[in-house]
């Protein structure tokens, strides 16, 4: 198995989309390039998988590495393990639903997918990067597709929106620059790198650690919702078409997660002990303000924008719980939330295309006449309150019975803290979805056609993910384990 | 007979070669236009392309003049810097009347800066910054139905002469105290407690900064940027400023290195206070050129960072990023001059709508301003990447956060740029783009995502460094 190839497929059919005229042409291509994607990522995950039952155990396997930047020691080094297998299959499940719900675009078809696959390429080789500047490099390339989709194709106050967001991201990146930074004239001159893999075997002194972690975990944190560098979220969301918000709750939010994980914890272990009430502290406000926050949003997409704060609110809670449980959940949490979120940004992106209003007290009885949509949409409800069978579950348990581990009141009571939001939660959607779907209809609304063939598929692919993680969580947990006990190894090295 | 002079001055006998041949055309039956740049052009290439055969190291004129391949290299950018900017303002450079005189002008500061990079004494660094400037100048004025034309020549050449004083003092200083201006025999001669040497080593800093317009000495860069005509900017912009940036690090690295734990405390301050001014003046500035000038004001804060690390990594660096930063600045001001040519206009706002019509145009303005902001995969984040690399050097965590902060700054005000060309509501007429300016801004974009992503280039120039 060749990463490059899955590196390669989303730039060469996002420059292949380049030399394309007919919008039809370009519709298809994408769609193609987005299928291939998928199988590619499915195939890496057997290969995976084979050669782990085949008893290898690798931190990074089917690496390839390259000299770059030979003078300071950096690498165009690449390879997966199991957490970024999760994360590449969770990109290609949103890819392709963001795909097929942008059918129907009509303006600067070319630039429009050109943005959403370079945006995904970004994450692909964030997901795989091996070497810190590589990282970083496939962390920013997304600013620009980010914020163009938001300034061009959005709507609402969109010009603010985009600003925010790529200021905030830039402010973030920054942040993670210095911790780069600091972690690389941290180390003793003639073992200076920027390799994680190397990086990871050889701790730095406790005290660059605690200067370094909060840098490099705030500024992950702000692409991931951190508390209180939040603000963009909501703006962000509600102003992107209906597949930018699902690519920045889906993926973009993911990175900061993921960046918290594999590369703050794994690489500064004592610093993540050092501050790791401050991050349950922060994670535990996140969750249960951003749940109160959606109970009074009024637009269905603030709503989701707000609830996505509570929800990653778990991804960095798990991170903060400092066990493998609580990894493996925030791990499950990112996933889920993901496919969850890009659900139900797709579906208020059907529903608003023939309503034209997400003003959830306009609406009333669509279920009469779209009713594919309003029970994709109750799924995607049902799986952000955490109903069993669904993914939501899953990962919220499974950071919960990580929280739960520790014996101490701090961690439990943040835990119970935690678990109180998914009350509200499912105050806010059971509210929002019976407002949507039941009752008398509208009469404006009486004659609107249900959602088209694209629009089922891409909501089919994200429901069918759901379900596979939902009903046998067991192959996506062992998939990851081996990398939450990697992590787990280095925080125990003392 | 001894030819080894004619290879250690061979850039600089090239340039002038070019010089005395405008001059034998202007002087004969004259050329059309179209044809002098042509020529022109094509010598320009000889003389980029000599840059990299027979390099020699050593002195001449003893210790006077200095060649290395590494110096090779620096004169080779702005040689590029040079070229790209008669192809990307063709369509201003065809209209003039005085076309062989504005180019002598412009090949005689390329020669003063050329000799100017090779000095090895301070006063061969005197008289190649003068020969750098004072064409300038005059070039400033090439508008001369403008005012503003004028206006901007006249501040310049008092602010150059000022900043000349000050260097002249210094260096009579430096001489006065040490009885030596040679770069070889400084670093000797040199204490770094000594009061009369500090005063020295500030005053020709303080000429250096003028010329790089680092803050507090950038005042008079706004109203000069706005008042020349655009090549005329570019060229002040692009090529005088990586020359001047040159320049410091040889003479900081080598004459004035006993000192460095002074200057590279001063170089540091001195960067940060200028991106952060450069940056809030930028945000405020409707005109694209006025624009332009605060953000490299910004830009050359960066570099100050960058060199203050003394290192070969710093001077590597700093090479790098003046090499990305010609071919960014100028698809900048490429696109601004083709844009002016034909709308007239020189404001941000009336960018509205631009990309309607004009696709090439502003995907080509875009990459040349998220180059700038040193986002990826454009090589400006390269770039600052590894000067903030080699300025962290002494983990002056405070200073690289700051700096790094600032790009969030800068962002800002050129995404405004970019949020108005790619605003739907409007749409501007087709512009037409001349030949001549597209090959050249094709090579500038090709620059800009070649440089980064490919990293020979950067161990290519830490090589001519060791």
């Amino acid at each position: 198995m060749n990463l490059l190839y899955i590196l390669g497929i989303p730039l060469l059919t996002a420059l292949l989309l380049l030399v394309m005229r007919s919008p039809d042409w370009i519709r298809r291509t994408a769609l193609y390039g987005a299928l291939l994607q998928l199988g590619m990522v499915v195939w890496l995950f057997i290969a995976y998988q084979q050669q782990r039952t085949m008893g290898y155990a690798m931190a990074a396997f089917f690496e390839q590495n390259y000299a770059w930047f030979s003078v300071w020691n950096i690498h165009f080094h690449i390879g997966v393990d199991g957490m970024s297998i999760a994360m590449m299959l969770l990109t290609a499940f949103v890819v392709l639903a963001g795909v097929l719900v942008s059918w129907n675009v009509q303006r600067m078809v070319k630039e429009y997918y050109f943005l959403l696959l370079l945006l995904s390429f970004g994450a692909y080789g964030f997901f795989m990067s091996q070497d810190l500047l590589l990282l970083f490099f496939f962390l920013e390339i997304a600013v620009i597709p980010k914020y163009l989709l938001i300034a061009v194709w959005g709507s609402g106050n969109k010009n603010y929106s985009a600003n925010k967001l790529a200021l905030m991201l830039m402010g973030g990146s920054a942040l993670i620059f210095v911790g780069i930074l600091g972690i690389f004239y941290a180390t003793p001159a003639d073992q200076r790198s920027f390799d994680i893999l190397q990086l990871a075997n050889q701790q730095l002194g406790p005290g660059s650690q605690k200067i370094i972690y909060p840098l490099l975990f705030g500024g992950f944190g702000v692409f991931s919702a951190l508390f209180p560098f939040h603000t963009w979220v909501p703006d962000g969301h509600s102003s992107a078409p209906t597949a930018g918000s699902m690519f920045l709750a889906g993926i973009s939010m993911k990175l900061g997660g993921y960046g918290c994980l594999k590369v703050a914890t794994l690489l500064l272990p004592e610093g993540a002990k050092v501050y790791a009430d401050l991050v349950i502290a922060l994670s535990a406000i996140a969750i249960l303000y951003g749940a109160f926050a959606t109970l009074i949003q009024k637009d269905l997409k603030y709503m989701n924008a707000y609830s996505s704060i509570s929800h990653c609110g778990f991804v960095l809670l798990g991170i903060g719980m400092l066990t493998k449980t609580a990894f493996n959940g925030a791990v499950l949490q990112m996933v889920s939330h993901g496919l969850m979120t890009a659900l139900f940004f797709a579906v208020i992106g059907m529903i608003y295309e023939r309503t034209h209003t997400r003003t959830i007290a306009e609406m009333g009885g669509l279920l009469k006449v779209m009713p594919f949509a309003v029970t994709a949409l109750f799924i995607a409800g049902l799986a952000s309150l955490g109903l069993p069978g669904l993914s939501g579950f899953v990962a919220e348990m499974t950071v919960f019975v990580g929280g739960w581990e520790h014996q101490d009141i701090y961690h439990r009571a943040a835990t119970v803290i935690a678990c109180m939001s998914i009350v509200v939660t499912a105050v806010y959607i059971l509210r929002a979805i019976g407002q949507v779907a039941m009752g008398p209809i509208k009469e404006n609304f009486a004659s609107l056609q249900d959602v088209a063939w694209y629009e089922k598929m891409a909501a089919v692919v994200l429901i069918a993910g759901m379900l596979a993680m939902g009903l046998a969580p067991q192959w996506l947990n062992e998939l990851i384990q081996p990398s939450t006990q990697f992590i787990m190894d280095k925080l125990a090295a003392k | 007979m001894n030819y080894d002079w004619i290879i250690g001055l061979k850039s600089e006998l090239f340039t002038t070669l070019i010089i005395v041949v405008l001059l034998l055309i202007k002087l004969g039956k004259g050329m059309r236009n179209g044809s002098l740049l042509q020529i022109t052009q094509l010598l320009l290439l000889v003389n980029l392309a000599l840059a990299f055969g027979w390099n020699g190291n050593g002195y001449l004129f003893g210790n006077m003049f200095q060649a290395s391949q590494l110096f090779g290299f620096e004169k080779a950018i702005l040689i590029a810097g040079v070229y790209l900017l008669i192809l990307v303002n063709h369509q201003w450079l065809e209209k003039q009347e005085h076309l062989p005189e504005f180019l002598v002008l412009m090949l005689s500061a390329l020669l003063g800066m050329q000799t100017m990079i090779s000095s090895g004494n301070f006063l061969m660094l005197y008289l190649s910054l003068e020969l750098a400037t004072i064409p300038v100048a005059a070039m400033a004025n090439f508008d001369l139905d403008k005012k503003r034309s004028s206006e901007a020549a006249m501040k310049m050449i008092l602010s150059s002469a000022l900043s000349s004083g000050i260097l002249l003092m210094g260096i009579s200083l430096l001489y006065g105290a040490t009885g030596t201006i040679s770069f070889e025999a400084l670093p000797q001669a040199l204490k770094a407690d000594n009061g009369l040497h500090l005063l020295s080593l500030v005053m020709i800093f303080a000429a250096f900064a003028f010329k790089l317009s680092a803050v507090p000495f950038h005042l008079w860069t706004a109203d000069v940027y706005e008042g020349s005509p655009m090549p005329v900017t570019a060229f002040l912009s692009v090529v005088s400023k990586g020359a001047v940036a040159f320049v410091l690090t040889s003479t900081f690295y080598r004459a004035f290195q006993p000192m460095f734990e002074t200057w590279y405390q001063l170089l540091a301050i001195i960067g940060l206070i200028t991106i952060i001014i450069g940056n809030l003046f930028a945000i405020r500035q409707d005109n694209i050129k006025r624009m332009l000038a605060f953000s490299s004001i910004a830009q050359v804060g960066f570099v100050l960072i960058g060199i203050s690390a003394n290192s070969p990594a710093g001077l590597a660096s700093v090479i790098y990023f003046v090499l990305i930063y010609v071919f960014s600045n100028i698809a900048a001001f490429g696109v601004a001059a083709v844009i002016a040519a034909q709308t007239g206009s020189e404001q941000i706002s009336d960018y509205k709508g631009l990309y309607a019509n004009n696709k090439l145009l502003t995907w080509i303005m875009a990459l040349a301003l998220f180059s700038l902001a040193g986002i990826p995969p454009t090589a400006g984040f390269f770039g600052k990447f590894f000067l903030l690399t080699a300025g962290a050097v002494r983990a002056d965590f405070w200073l690289v956060i700051i700096a790094a902060l600032n790009m969030m700054v800068s962002l800002y005000y050129y995404l405004r740029v970019v949020r108005n060309m790619f605003n739907t509501e409007t749409a501007q007429p087709t512009i037409a783009i001349p030949v001549t300016v597209k090959l050249g801004l094709y090579l500038c974009v090709a620059g800009i995502l070649i440089t980064g992503i490919a990293g020979w280039i950067y161990d290519y120039i830490a090589m001519l460094n060791r």
